[in-house]
Parts: structure tokens; sequence; C-alpha cells
């Protein structure tokens, strides 16, 4: 089942939290939702999910319109709400038992997708347990294993990894990347490097609107209109090679990073490359070049340029 | 009608855990045991094969109980955001409300079928008058279901429980005592009204054996209100 919304808009008294959004979310992609704290990215998510009412604008989930089946594709999606708010004198078990039950599981197959959700979950040790008694981990672990537990083709994820050890995200982002590959997976973070390490596209959405949509790759080429090299070079003093580099014609900026070790940092003029004519001038100067590194701009530096401003 | 009940069912299982049906049960029966048989106008006093004392007893501390079985219904689940993940399921508002509201009635009818063996011990005394009696228990049922009713809408407009709990005996304290005093005062159409307004009047018709469409009317009405009041706070998180 896919995803489209449509000039999605949402007033909170006069403030406009999220302020005609357009976009679609396939079966088999992973969408990762980035943003500031604040920036609409919830309140669209308790949207899609029904939790709120759709102010303008549309939200369909399998072409069918949430205004007006809203209740009947509920059963459709699994969602793990921001903050991950569990009953905490339940136990793990009944916990998930109800909650299969409420999405109209049957007992019997409730029973065996319990015992799926434990092992994929890793709760196995903590299922009698009461949540209150669970560490923050395993509550996360509790809270996707009460999203997933009937099986949904959308899966929206609020801020799934918060709380956990290095090693439990990477098998979260595993997981979520698993069930990417058939489920439409909608799933919003703080955390940049995950969004690379789980999302085939991403979103970035700032004050209500979406300011940039696509992989990481394009998004970076947006961004990136001048190549950055990081330069070592040995056996020449830095104020002779900056000289020299500052004569070149593709050259835009230079930073020294540390010049007791002849450490720079080069970037080229828009859509120009300068790494063969250092390796020339190098060549030429009988200097050695013992380091060169392109720089990718970093997801950060995108997220922070987008925004803020 | 599935999740409705599953909802109530967990509900049920929740006081069950947390005590407070424990000390509900305990508090009521020993309360309405003692003032029944041993203390006061009990029924040895009254000398008659009568569980008058009894519902009296009840009305007093159904009321006051009632509120507390209420107040953490929805100010909890609001407080820790679980209502946001119950109302994400494959459930209506109304199937949450009514849910919460069978769980409340259920418990308070668990502690009214074990005042039964005072049935029992009634009729070994003496000749009782069944139908009086059944009228009598159809009443604490009816009224404890409309406070429930009042105490779910406390609860479903704040996220702490003791303004919840405040509230509801605030609303029902009206109900229970303050317009059948204000009636009192008043002549013509307002003392009427006031009177109509007032659970005593209403209570005590049904208790005494009279089963009256009008008082059968006015608890289902509270009831409603309350519930539908309950609904419409729950599906105003849309509004703001």
């Amino acid at each position: 089942m896919e995803i489209h919304i449509e000039n999605l808009s949402k007033n909170y008294g006069s403030q406009k939290a999220v302020d005609g959004i357009t976009f679609d979310v396939r079966p088999g992609e992973v969408l990762g939702f980035l943003g500031p704290n604040g920036a609409g990215k919830s309140t669209t998510m308790k949207m899609i999910t029904g939790y709120l009412s759709i102010g303008e604008g549309d939200v369909s989930v399998g072409g069918k319109s949430v205004r007006e089946y809203g209740d009947e594709l509920k059963r459709h999606i699994g969602y793990l709400p921001e903050n991950n708010p569990l009953y905490l004198d339940m136990p793990v078990i009944d916990y998930l038992e109800f909650c299969g039950a409420l999405q109209g599981m049957s007992p019997g197959s409730v029973q065996q997708r319990l015992k799926e959700m434990i092992r994929v979950c890793g709760l196995n040790a903590e299922k009698h347990k009461k949540i209150g008694e669970l560490s923050k981990g395993f509550r996360q672990r509790v809270g996707l294993a009460q999203a997933m537990i009937h099986d949904p083709e959308i899966l929206v994820l609020d801020e799934p990894t918060t709380g956990l050890d290095p090693n439990q995200i990477v098998e979260i982002r595993n997981l979520i990347r698993e069930l990417g590959k058939e489920k439409t997976v909608v799933l919003s973070t703080h955390i940049l490097p995950e969004v690379e390490a789980t999302c085939d596209r991403i979103l970035i959405i700032n004050k209500g609107k979406i300011v940039a949509n696509g992989t990481a790759d394009t998004l970076r080429k947006q961004a990136t209109g001048q190549e950055v090299i990081r330069l070592k070079i040995e056996d020449a003093r830095v104020e002779e090679v900056i000289e020299a580099l500052r004569k070149m014609p593709t050259v835009d900026t230079i930073e020294v990073i540390d010049k007791e070790r002849n450490r720079l940092e080069v970037q080229s003029r828009t859509g120009l490359s300068s790494t063969r004519e250092i390796f020339h001038l190098c060549v030429q100067k009988g200097w050695i070049l013992s380091e060169l590194t392109p720089l990718e701009t970093r997801l950060e530096d995108i997220f922070r340029n987008l925004t803020t401003n | 009608m599935h999740a409705t009940w599953i909802i109530a069912k967990k509900e049920l299982q929740s006081y069950f855990d947390s005590l407070i049906a424990y000390i509900l049960l305990v508090l009521f029966l020993g309360f309405s045991g003692f003032f029944t048989w041993l203390f006061g106008s009990d029924i040895f006093m009254v000398g008659q094969a009568s569980l008058q004392s009894f519902f009296g007893i009840a009305y007093w501390t159904l009321f006051f109980f009632t509120p507390a079985l209420t107040m953490r219904l929805l100010a909890e689940e609001k407080k820790s955001g679980t209502i946001e993940m119950l109302l994400t399921k494959a459930v209506t508002d109304r199937q949450v409300v009514v849910g919460k509201f069978l769980a409340a009635l259920l418990l308070v009818m668990v502690a009214l079928v074990f005042t039964f063996p005072y049935v029992i011990t009634l009729s070994v005394i003496g000749d009782i008058d069944a139908g009086e009696i059944l009228c009598g228990y159809a009443g604490l049922t009816l009224m404890s279901a409309a406070y429930i009713s009042i105490g779910l809408y406390a609860s479903s407009l704040t996220n702490n429980q003791i303004v919840a709990f405040l509230l509801a005996l605030s609303i029902g304290l009206f109900f229970h005592i303050i317009f059948e005093v204000l009636a009192s005062n008043f002549t013509g159409i307002t003392a009427q009204v006031l009177s109509t307004l007032s659970l005593s009047n209403h209570f005590e018709s049904i208790s005494r054996g009279v089963v009256d469409t009008r008082d059968v009317i006015y608890f289902g009405s509270i009831i409603f209100v309350g519930l539908f009041l309950s609904e419409m706070s729950l599906t105003k998180r849309n509004l703001n």
C-alpha cells in the first residue's frame, strides 16, 4: 500500500504546524523524515495514522482517503508514537496480545505473531516482566513489537531508535531495512547517520514545509556545487604551498588545518576540479603529496543549511 | 463491539492488577456490612426483612467510590500519552469510551454481587420481598452507571487524576444532594425542575420497588450525556 499526501496542512490555533506538504511513499521504500524540533514531523505522522484529523489537503493510504476510511485504514498501519507511550503496569505478553486483539486479529494468529515478534525484537527473556520494569531499550523494542504485531503494510515510526545502545541501534536499523523491502515505512529521526543507514529517500521539512526531497546522494549533489579536498604536502613550507595553490585557476579558497604538518583544505570553483593540477604541481616542485582526500558534504551541513535561516 | 469488549476486559484486568479493585471491594463490603448488620439503624433495629438500610448505605459509599474508579480511566492515558497509541489502533473514540465505562460498571457490579449473601441471610430470617430487593440492586447499578459516566467525562477533561476525582465528586454532589436541597428552597417550576434533576428522588422510587419509565429515562439520559461528552472531549484533540 502506498501513502499519498497532497497539500497537507494543519494549524494549531494561529500557528501553522504543517503547511501544504505533498509527497508519496511507495511500498518497498523507507522514507526518512528529517527536521528540527517543531518542524511538523510528528504532526504529519499523527495525521497519517489517524490520531489527528486532517486540517487541509488529504492523506490517502492504498488509494483510500484517511478522511473517509480512517478507522478502516488503521488496521493496515503500525505506529510507534513519539516517546513510545506504553502501559507500564502490563506484562509484555499481555500488552502485545491486547494490541493484536485491538487490531482485529484472531486469538490464534495473535499467538503465532506474538512468538515471532518476541523473537524478532529479542524480548524472550523479558516477556513475562511488567513493561515498567524494563530498561528504555527494551521498552523501545516493545514499542516496535506492538507496531508490527498485526503485520501492517505500512509502518510509521516516530524516532524508533532513541534510547537504544549502539548494538541495538544496528539491530533495529537492520530490522527496519528488512521490513522496508516489502512494506511502506516512514520514520522520523534526529540522528542523521541513521537516515543514511536506513532510508532510501530523505525528506527534510522545516517550519511545516518540505525543503528537500531525494536520496542522500541527490541531496548532496544539489547542496555541493563545489569540490572540497584535504591535502597533506610534505617537504615544503606552508606559505610556499599556499602561494602556489592560489595561483591555480581552479582553486577558490584555501584553509590551513594543521600548520605543523602542512595539512590544508582546498575548495575548488563551482563545477571545476583541482586534483590533477595539484598532483602536477607537486611533481613539478618535487613535493611529496601524502594525502589527497575528496570530502563529501556531510548530511549535517545540508541539514543545517536548509533548516537555519 | 468486539474492540469495546477487549478494552473493557483490559481495564477490568488493570483494576485487579493495581489493587484498586481489592481495596474497593474490601472497603465497600466493610462499610456496607458494618452499617447494615452491626451499627446504627441496622436491619435488626428496623426489625423488617428488608434491605432498605443496605441500599441507603450503598447509595453513599458508591457515590464516593465511583469517582475513585473513574478518575484514572482517561486522565492517566492522556498524561502518559498512551491514548495516542490506543486511538491509532483499529478502534473508534466511542469504543474506547464505552469500553472503559463498561469496565468500571462491571467492577461495581462485582462488588454488588458480593453482597448477595445479605439477601440469603435475610431470606432465612424472614420473608423478603424479592421484587423490592431486585429493584434496589437495579437502582444501585443505574446510579453507579450514571456516576461512572460523569466520572469518565471528568477524567476526559484533565490529565490530572486528583482533578478528575474532585471534579467528578463535585458534579456528582449536585445530583446526589444539592439539587434536592435547592428544590426545597424554591417553589413552582424551578422547584419541579430541580427536583426532577435530583438523583435521590429517582433512586428512592426505584429502590422502593417502583419501576417508573421516567426514572429509567432519567438515569439513561445521564449515562448517555456523560458518555457523549466524554467522546466529544476525546475528539476535541482535533480542534485546538
